[in-house]
């Protein structure tokens, strides 16, 4: 189909569109507000990259690294937890038989095609009625289920988790939970790192729900509180170097996570199709 | 009557213990909000007199009707899908083709491309939008031979700018779900192809392709349920073009419709816009099935 010069051809201009927005953005980053329209928008000028480091985190009290720090919490807290639950539906699905097995199965999976942005509304209806918006729990708590979670962590159980292995756990008097702990979750590990980084993400990029819950800027996760600054550029200018800065800073946490746990998770994304 | 002999269920405790949380927290946050949308929906406020005190009451399928009726809304979801129809195969076909050339021997560097292709992945769909929003500007982007000739904010085009803004974050996702399906396949079934005398193209579209359906049906579902769904672009994008209007797509008319405040009609447009959702992955699974069966 392709010559060897075509192929890499092709993948060096994908290669080039991918990356030119984010090399755009990291030069962008290290300029000063003057040099940012009269530099090459695809070279460095002068490097003051720690400088507007320092700007942004002490622009109005640092409620930048507060926006950073909840994304850490929401998306890093409720992800774990995700994970976890799921895991032991997903296991529990797979190892035992007891009655309704199939229809909550079946229910989950109807979940799965849910759209996330489809629930907010209805939860921030229900919440209000509680008077419960503004606040940390109603971001976080509807983030730590995970139907596809589930899913998952089914299939791969039922792949990866020997029943002979769960009789000897037995024989050697072991209960069903510390089996879980200590003998499952090891042989499930890559399809939960899986699942902690899809769900990582999605609430980590997450808007509509923080963006009808949250009043309060403090309780912001960073998209949100970005999103905020943009808005407000025609009014205030110099916003406008504290987003692309602070752009930068939001998703270098989620690459690191990425590289950090590639290993585990390109395994586990196999897991579902043909083998 | 007789009674049935009920079989003990082993390991029950444990059961409960692993079902439990998720289900409770499923139930609350998934089950417990659909209900309460389909309830809100069949809400309407009435007034006694003209400045009588207002309740809601049961309206049955009145909000409904005011969908149906409403224009805006239908626009919308009319745009959607015109996105959609463009956008998802687009973003497919790259996402396939680059798969298969990162499965071809080829190719040098894998390593490096896959990473290349994956990092946009890692970029919010908000910061994503205000990146391009950015690059698309006339006086601020990197390519203003390109801006100040075309308007990308413009009214016939800033749709298309959008599906350019999604294309870029989602292509490396896909690609590597279709890769990885690749890379399931059992490389002794190339070499018995290659024995009956069957060169790579002919390998890409009899053994690979015909493999790969279960992921590539995986991966249209998650696009259409996406494209349905746009919100943070559309959002970001009001900040920068005029042409993007609050009921642009169908989750911002949701959204300005709630604020208005009319949480009854925002409700049943989520009902409407969830059941076309479904009912949309529901015929591509169906679809491609029965394909695969073929």
């Amino acid at each position: 189909m392709f010559s060897r010069t075509g192929a890499m051809l092709v993948m060096g201009i994908s290669a080039v569109y991918f990356l030119i927005p984010i090399w755009w953005l990291l030069v962008a980053s290290t300029k000063d507000q003057s040099q940012f329209t009269n530099t090459n928008p695809l070279w460095f000028a002068d490097f003051s990259l720690f400088q507007n480091i320092a700007d942004l985190v002490a622009y109005r009290d640092g409620v930048f690294l507060r926006w950073m720090m909840n994304s850490v919490l929401y998306a890093g807290g409720g992800a774990l937890i995700a994970t976890l639950l799921a895991a032991g539906c997903g296991y529990a699905l797979a190892k035992y038989r007891f009655p309704g097995r199939d229809l909550l199965f079946n229910i989950v999976l109807g979940g799965v095609l849910v759209p996330a942005t489809a629930l907010a509304l209805p939860l921030f209806l229900i919440f209000s009625q509680i008077s419960a918006t503004n606040t940390f729990w109603s971001v976080f708590l509807p983030s730590l289920v995970s139907p596809f979670g589930v899913y998952l962590t089914r299939i791969y159980a039922a792949a990866s988790v020997p029943d002979e292995l769960l009789e000897a756990a037995r024989l050697d008097g072991s209960g069903e939970v510390r089996t879980f702990f200590t003998v499952s979750v090891r042989l499930m590990f890559p399809a939960l790192v899986t699942v902690f980084l899809f769900q990582f993400v999605a609430i980590w990029n997450n808007f509509f729900l923080p963006l009808i819950m949250l009043r309060d800027e403090t309780l912001f996760p960073v998209t949100l509180g970005l999103y905020a600054w943009n808005s407000q550029v025609n009014q205030i200018p110099e916003l406008r170097g504290y987003v692309l800065i602070g752009a930068l800073l939001s998703i270098i946490p989620l690459i690191i996570t990425f590289l950090f746990l590639q290993r585990f998770w390109r395994n586990g994304l196999g897991a579902g199709s043909v083998k | 009557m007789p009674k049935v002999p009920r079989r003990r269920i082993p390991h029950k405790k444990a059961i409960a213990t692993f079902v439990l949380p998720f289900g409770v927290l499923f139930t609350l946050f998934y089950l417990a909000p659909i209900g309460y949308a389909v309830y809100q929906s069949m809400l309407v406020i009435e007034r006694d007199g003209t400045f009588g005190q207002a309740k809601e009451v049961f309206g049955g399928l009145t909000q409904y009707v005011a969908v149906f009726n409403n224009g805006p809304f239908w626009t919308s979801i009319g745009r959607v899908l015109t996105f959609g129809i463009v956008q998802v195969p687009v973003m497919l076909g790259v996402a396939l083709l680059l798969a298969l050339l990162l499965d071809s021997p080829l190719v040098k560097g894998k390593k490096f491309f896959r990473l290349a292709f994956f990092v946009p992945y890692a970029v919010p769909g908000v910061i994503a939008a205000i990146m391009w929003g950015f690059l698309y500007s006339p006086n601020l982007s990197p390519f203003t031979a390109l801006t100040s000739n075309i308007n990308f904010l413009s009214a016939d085009l800033v749709l298309w700018a959008m599906a350019n803004v999604v294309t870029w974050v989602y292509v490396g996702y896909n690609m590597l779900i279709i890769y990885s399906a690749l890379l399931a396949i059992p490389t002794d079934i190339y070499e018995a192809a290659t024995l009956d005398g069957a060169g790579q193209m002919r390998i890409t579209w009899s053994i690979k392709i015909p493999l790969i359906i279960p992921a590539l049906t995986l991966t249209a579902i998650f696009s259409v349920i996406g494209t349905l769904q746009l919100l943070a672009e559309p959002q970001v994008f009001r900040t920068f073009s005029s042409a993007v209007t609050s009921t642009y797509t169908p989750n911002l008319a949701v959204y300005s419709t709630s604020a208005v405040p009319n949480f009854s009609l925002a409700a049943a447009m989520s009902v409407v816009l969830a059941l076309a959702t479904f009912a949309l992955s529901f015929t591509i699974l169906k679809f491609t099935q029965r394909k695969a069966d073929q």
